[in-house]
């Protein structure tokens, strides 16, 4: 089950709802569907990105995929530790797993986004 | 309108929608890519024992009192020296000495043999195989809807085939094949891979392939054998360098390029593509497949952009994180100035230079 402070695109990214800089992630199912996750390339801090813009890389031992950002913002932080243990993001993709924080530009965007129970459904189809 | 086309299953279907795989479409076939991850198969191969299930590759029997130079003709290595009861890795060539498909050999008796050939590969193999033969007196049959094939693969291979066999398996030697009866069912059974492991591919009647797959993996259980998927097959085969057909080789690619030199006998006759080979092998090729590793954390991938001094110089055909390595390695077509080991180029990523070396290959060779 999705924790319930976090909102979802149908890209499966996650944002947490409140606060700003906000964590941005891959889901569980994402994670699941990628397998064993070897590389994570991540936005430079400070660079400014819009919504849905290509803003780092995770790749598995079979493929590369690009993540997008969920709402418009400025990278504040990244998750370093995920340059040496990539596999983290398989193993807790809601918690140690984030990827980077981003500093949001209008947090209405983000209450825009799926709730843990819409994404549920939209996973299931 | 488009009419979609239903991907083919295979004999094992059941077995791996059961078993939880991860099923795919690949080369027309639905086939489990994976059925825990791509990464604890691989290394279950490695340290214990894998059971692939690879009923999608094409089997096509060549027979008829010119057989034998028939095949002579369409591929490029020496199928007079095969007897029954072995196997040969070989081209089928195209005049250009480009690659049809790279194929086994297997002669059953006199004037009778069995090619075994990429799934992804099997009709135009086919076709190609049965205008060539007009020229010949010789039959050409697609048997690939008579045969299930399981591969058992891993250092634990013949404690768990031995069991079950009518008779010692171990007994073969590599590239050596016998109809075994496994389970009760007769089995062509083959000391053959594509995993850089000891082990065997049994070629299984389809209506037996259920029966045969469970027999492996409840004898196997107690040696810590698990089913894998075609993930695992990349990355085994990988590591073991061999080529994939589509990836490293194809119709535009010589075995002499590809490093496969060994399959080419320029000695035996003519054949299709001969004298490009000739002139190939007398010159020296212009680029050959090349074992790279990366020096920095990202991957490179089939496609991929090889540079020297700011300029592509080649192109990389497979890129991976290799599992028991735990490094990322590949293969690239490289310019000879390239070849030797240490040489040092980039890899194009994403736009960036990053750092590869030319390393010995295979990148892995078990311990015999």
């Amino acid at each position: 089950m999705e924790p319930s402070n976090l909102r979802f695109t149908k890209d499966h990214e996650w944002i947490v709802s409140k606060g700003s800089p906000a964590r941005v992630g891959i889901t569980d199912h994402a994670q699941e569907e990628l397998g064993d996750i070897v590389y994570v390339e991540l936005p430079e801090v400070g660079r400014h990105v819009r919504a849905g813009e290509a803003v780092g890389t995770i790749e598995s031992v079979k493929a590369v995929s690009e993540v997008y950002c969920p709402v418009g913002g400025t990278v504040a932080e990244v998750n370093r530790a995920l340059t040496d243990a990539p596999e983290t993001v398989n193993r807790d993709p809601y918690g140690e797993g984030w990827l980077f924080a981003l500093a949001v530009d209008t947090p209405g965007e983000v209450d825009a986004l799926m709730t843990p129970e819409t994404y549920g459904a939209f996973v299931k189809g | 309108m488009t009419i979609a086309t239903p991907l083919r299953r295979t004999p094992l279907h059941d077995a791996h929608v059961k078993a939880g795989a991860r099923l795919v479409p690949f080369a027309g076939w639905e086939m489990p890519v994976l059925y825990t991850g791509v990464i604890d198969e691989h290394l279950a191969v490695r340290k214990r024992c894998g059971l692939f299930d690879v009923s999608h590759m094409g089997e096509i029997s060549v027979r008829g009192p010119e057989a034998l130079e028939f095949l002579q003709f369409v591929t490029c290595n020496d199928v007079s020296r095969l007897v029954p009861g072995r196997a040969q890795y070989s081209g089928l060539m195209l005049p250009n000495a480009g690659f049809v498909d790279d194929l086994l050999v297997y002669q059953l008796a006199e004037r009778d043999y069995l090619l075994v050939v990429n799934a992804s590969n099997s009709d135009k193999d086919f076709a190609y195989l049965q205008e060539h033969a007009a020229r010949f007196d010789t039959e050409v049959r697609d048997d690939s809807p008579l045969w299930g094939q399981i591969a058992l693969q891993g250092p634990r291979a013949t404690a768990i085939l031995g069991p079950l066999a009518s008779s010692d398996p171990s007994a073969l030697r590599y590239y050596g094949f016998a109809f075994l009866e496994v389970a009760g069912v007769r089995c062509l059974t083959s000391r053959t891979g594509y995993t850089g492991e000891d082990g065997y591919e049994l070629y299984v009647p389809a209506a037996d392939a259920e029966r045969v797959w469970y027999a492996l993996l409840g004898a196997g259980e107690r040696h810590g054998l698990v089913p894998v998927g075609l993930g695992a097959r990349d990355t085994l085969r990988l590591e073991a360098k061999m080529a994939l057909y589509g990836n490293d080789i194809d119709d535009t690619t010589t075995p002499i390029e590809a490093d496969l030199a060994w399959i080419v006998k320029l000695g035996k006759g003519e054949f299709i593509g001969r004298d490009v080979l000739e002139a190939q092998a007398a010159a020296g090729p212009t680029r050959k497949l090349v074992g790279f590793r990366m020096n920095g954390r990202v991957p490179a991938r089939h496609g991929y952009p090889a540079h020297l001094h700011g300029a592509q110089v080649g192109t990389v055909t497979s890129g991976t994180y290799a599992p028991y390595l735990a490094l990322n390695i590949g293969l690239a077509f490289l310019p000879e100035n390239l070849w030797a080991a240490g040489s040092r180029f980039d890899v194009e990523v994403r736009g960036r230079m990053e750092p590869a070396e030319v390393v010995p290959t295979p990148f892995y060779k078990r311990e015999r």
